[in-house]
């Protein structure tokens, strides 16, 4: 067994009276897919900007790739190899898509002709190689959704975090995303990514992480979690798994 | 070279321009034009790329406008190294207030209002203090000579302006195609954004600033080697801080001419105002502050923007 | 010596001068804590109203008298302003409000200045250096009276913005702009009438400053510093905020010039803003800072 990629220790966050995060724990291998479920204000994305460092705990740590990351700030985190997308997108609105990636590309290549020439390949692979000088303003959500990837991708991140790329897309578009996911892992990137759409979960995380009211109540492959009544419970309320078992419901 | 080629150009029809300035009075003008668009250019790479409005430049422009003076006047330090001095003093200025402000992570109407105060402080304290010779002001001695750096008449003052703004359009372009470039307008564009992605954001302001200050230093300091004097209200007051915002800004906000066609305009505008209403004080200011409007609400693009859409229209129009 | 006597008459000149400033903050509290942005013509504007009430003077109508009528002049003014030229030429973008701000107050302090030139003026009242007796304590009339008048504005200002209807719009739409609109709230109108109420306050604040204080183009930035000061030491959109900072700078400068002098009790104010903005932590001056 391969050194951990990402270790979280006893994580918390609060804002106020609020804990957004209380106390996650987890142990992210090298490499593969890995998926964040959970309903909504479950503190999933809470728990990426903790791991991206946009975001600091009020107590526990945060170890990446043998380092102990938890005092730096998200541009020295990216830095390291931790990659982001939003998921309220957050394109640099007056540039073009080539500069917009060329930001990203510039953490690794200092010049401006490398930084552009990997620009433009790493848009040409999220597939917005034909859109290189469209002002990023003008793109669909789509392909904004594509440009938060191809940023964070220009990083060279060793780790990368998708925050709900998939939200928002019709179920074409959906599809279409899957082999650039894929891909990225094949690459050896460690992907790890929050989602609703649970159809496309199952079939490119190879494991899952459930969080529930800032608590992970639950983690395995896929199609075990999506059985546990726990993880229903806090999807469909209390009950519900007990209800589901009678295959009760009248509709 | 492509890149810089409109910069030769621009230089070189400056220089034609400046060979024709024989009239004092035109000459003199176009010095003090100049001055402004220097001072421009500073504003323009903090505010019209790194989107950090500053409303008190003058605070880098007085500070080397008192450096060049009182390094001469009381201390008797050549010229030149006064000039030097000067510089480094405006960009001391800007680091100061920059970390001091972005550290304190102020952006927008805070940004806007810190540096206003503190261009204020400057002036209160000009005033007041006796090293700056007080509210009587600073005079350098008039010994004209190259090796003072004091020249006979305007045109060779008009030179050197020349000479420095075209070193600006030059740095302005080279930082527009570095990285540095990049993560500035990133910056201004979305911080958080940008901070995913690597970018130290404190660490690409203070830059930013630095670099801004010493380039509105520099126009500090040759306005008061151009008229050997200084006193609080040149050097620290508003009129300069508003002028070295709204030269970019009339002319185009984020480009490496606007910071010249703004200043240029502004002259051309205001010595117009003075032709129709005289030499009523206030009122060529009310005109900026007006074209500074009238600019932000129908070409946010400046003047510049709006010629490059009109001769697009035109040649469209003809084909 | 700093007998407690001299001191108490500080501090009670200081309270008087203070609840000024406040009625000159509110108006910027006000326009920050709803449109978000910084007003960069409050100060000209309160030049331009204390013009408007000299020369009301020159033709026999006392300030006191015009205090309402150009309450509600400024308040069409600061309506149409924020209506016709601010909100049009901004595009919906707070960095383009902050340059048309400050260019509008160029454009009013500079034909102030072209108009009138920088002379300072003032006038002559037959109560101008009329006192009232407090305790041991002699207090002018007319800075009592614009302490009054002050208190009076503020209480009807946050009764206006608790207990009226277009007090209420007001407070949904510097809440939540989107939200406000679903239920009917045409916000510009709002941001307008905002601008007005803001304005109509300087214009009081002229009236009760008349008197005691001089009048010249660029009177307004000694104002307005101290009064951006006060905003932000209050908390960026709060009225009560605002009443309570404007009090205390009022005291805090009274008593710096009494121990330090004039112009380094200028000085102190600059100073105290500065260090206001540099040290107050982000969180209070709420998230579009």
């Amino acid at each position: 067994m391969t050194a951990p990629l990402l270790v979280l220790e006893g994580l918390t966050k609060r804002f106020g009276g609020l804990t957004a995060i209380d106390g996650v724990s987890l142990t992210l291998p090298c490499g593969g897919v890995t998926g964040i479920i959970g309903p909504n204000g479950a503190g999933k994305t809470t728990l990426f900007s903790l791991i991206a460092g946009s975001e600091r705990a009020n107590t526990g740590r945060v170890l990446f790739d043998g380092g102990d990351v938890t005092r730096l700030p998200a541009n020295a985190r990216a830095v390291r190899g931790i990659g982001r997308t939003f998921q309220i997108t957050q394109p640099f609105a007056g540039m073009s898509v080539r500069e917009n990636v060329a930001v990203g590309a510039y953490l690794r290549h200092a010049r401006r002709n490398d930084a552009l020439a990997r620009a433009a390949e790493i848009a040409e692979r999220v597939g917005l190689g034909g859109r290189l000088d469209a002002p990023a303003a003008s793109l669909t959500v789509s392909a904004r959704k594509r440009l938060e990837v191809a940023r964070a991708l220009a990083t060279e991140p060793k780790l990368l975090l998708l925050d709900e790329i998939l939200a928002g897309l019709n179920p074409s578009e959906v599809r279409e995303f899957a082999p650039v996911v894929r891909a990225l892992s094949a690459q050896g990137i460690t992907v790890m990514m929050i989602e609703h759409v649970m159809h496309a979960v199952m079939n490119l995380c190879a494991h899952l992480y459930v969080l529930a009211e800032g608590r992970l109540i639950a983690q395995g492959p896929p199609a075990e979690v999506t059985r546990d009544p726990l993880v229903i419970e806090s999807y469909l309320g209390k009950g519900a798994a007990a209800r589901l078992a009678r295959g009760g419901g009248h509709g | 070279m492509r890149p810089y080629l409109s910069i030769v150009i621009v230089a070189l029809a400056l220089a034609a321009l400046a060979s024709l300035a024989h009239s004092n009075t035109l000459a003199n003008s176009l010095v003090t034009a100049t001055i402004i668009a220097l001072a421009g250019y500073g504003w323009n790479l903090l505010g019209g790329y790194g989107g950090q409005y500053s409303f008190g430049h003058a605070a880098f422009f007085g500070a080397a406008a008192y450096v060049d003076a009182v390094a001469q006047a009381r201390y008797g330090v050549n010229a030149y190294a006064a000039f030097v001095l000067a510089t480094a003093a405006a960009a001391l200025v800007g680091v100061v207030i920059g970390y001091l402000s972005f550290r304190a992570g102020l952006r927008g109407s805070y940004f806007a209002l810190i540096t206003l105060a503190f261009a204020e402080v400057m002036r209160v304290l000009a005033n007041a203090a006796g090293i700056t010779g007080g509210a009587a002001g600073t005079l350098i001695r008039l010994a004209p000579s190259p090796s003072h750096f004091q020249f006979v008449g305007r045109q060779p003052y008009l030179w050197i302006v020349l000479v420095l703004v075209t070193l600006a359009m030059i740095a302005t372009r080279a930082v527009e195609r570095s990285r540095f470039g990049a993560y500035l307008v990133a910056v201004r564009e979305n911080e958080a954004a940008a901070r995913a992605l690597g970018v130290d954001a404190l660490r690409v302001k203070l830059q930013a600033i630095v670099i801004s200050a010493a380039l509105t230093g520099l126009a500090g300091a040759l306005y008061a080697q151009y008229f050997l004097f200084v006193d609080a209200s040149i050097a620290f007051g508003p009129w300069i801080s508003i002028e070295a915002l709204a030269a970019p800004i009339v002319g185009g906000l984020g480009t490496v001419f606007g910071p010249l066609v703004g200043a240029l305009a502004l002259d051309g505008f205001g010595e117009a105002a003075h032709a129709v209403a005289g030499r009523t004080p206030g009122i060529e200011l009310a005109l900026y502050g007006a074209l500074l409007v009238l600019v932000v609400a129908v070409a946010r693009d400046g003047l510049q923007g709006l010629a490059v859409r009109f001769f697009a229209a035109r040649r469209a129009g003809a084909a | 010596m700093l007998t407690p006597d001299i001191l108490a008459a500080a501090v009670v000149n200081g309270l008087t001068t203070g609840a000024v400033y406040a009625l000159i903050a509110v108006g910027l509290t006000l326009v920050y804590g709803v449109l978000h942005i910084v007003n960069f013509a409050h100060g000209a504007i309160l030049a331009a109203a204390m013009f408007a009430a000299y020369f009301a003077f020159q033709y026999g109508v006392d300030p006191y008298v015009a205090l309402a009528p150009l309450a509600v002049v400024f308040f069409g003014l600061g309506y149409a302003a924020q209506r016709l030229v601010i909100g049009p030429a901004s595009h919906g973008e707070d960095r383009n409000v902050l340059l048309v701000t400050l260019g509008l107050s160029i454009v009013i302090e500079n034909l102030l200045l072209a108009a009138f030139s920088s002379d300072t003026r003032s006038i002559n009242t037959t109560y101008g250096f009329a006192t009232i007796r407090l305790g041991p304590l002699f207090v002018s009339l007319p800075k009592a009276i614009g302490f009054g008048v002050s208190c009076a504005v503020g209480m009807t200002l946050w009764a206006l913005l608790n207990y009226t209807d277009i007090g209420k719009a007001i407070r949904a739409v510097a809440k939540e702009r989107m939200g406000a609109r679903l239920v009917g709230i045409d916000p510009p109108h709002v941001f307008a009438v905002t601008f007005g109420l803001s304005a109509a306050c300087l214009a009081i604040a002229a009236c009760v400053l008349l008197p005691v204080y001089y009048v010249d183009p660029r009177v307004g930035e000694a104002y307005v510093l101290i009064a951006f000061t006060i905003v932000v030491l209050g908390g960026m959109g709060s009225i009560a905020g605002a009443m309570v900072g404007g009090l205390l700078i009022g005291v805090v400068e009274s008593l710096s010039g009494l121990l330090l002098g004039d112009s380094l009790g200028q000085l102190g104010i600059y100073l105290i803003f500065i260090l206001v903005l540099l040290l107050r932590p982000r969180g209070l001056f709420g998230a579009t800072a």
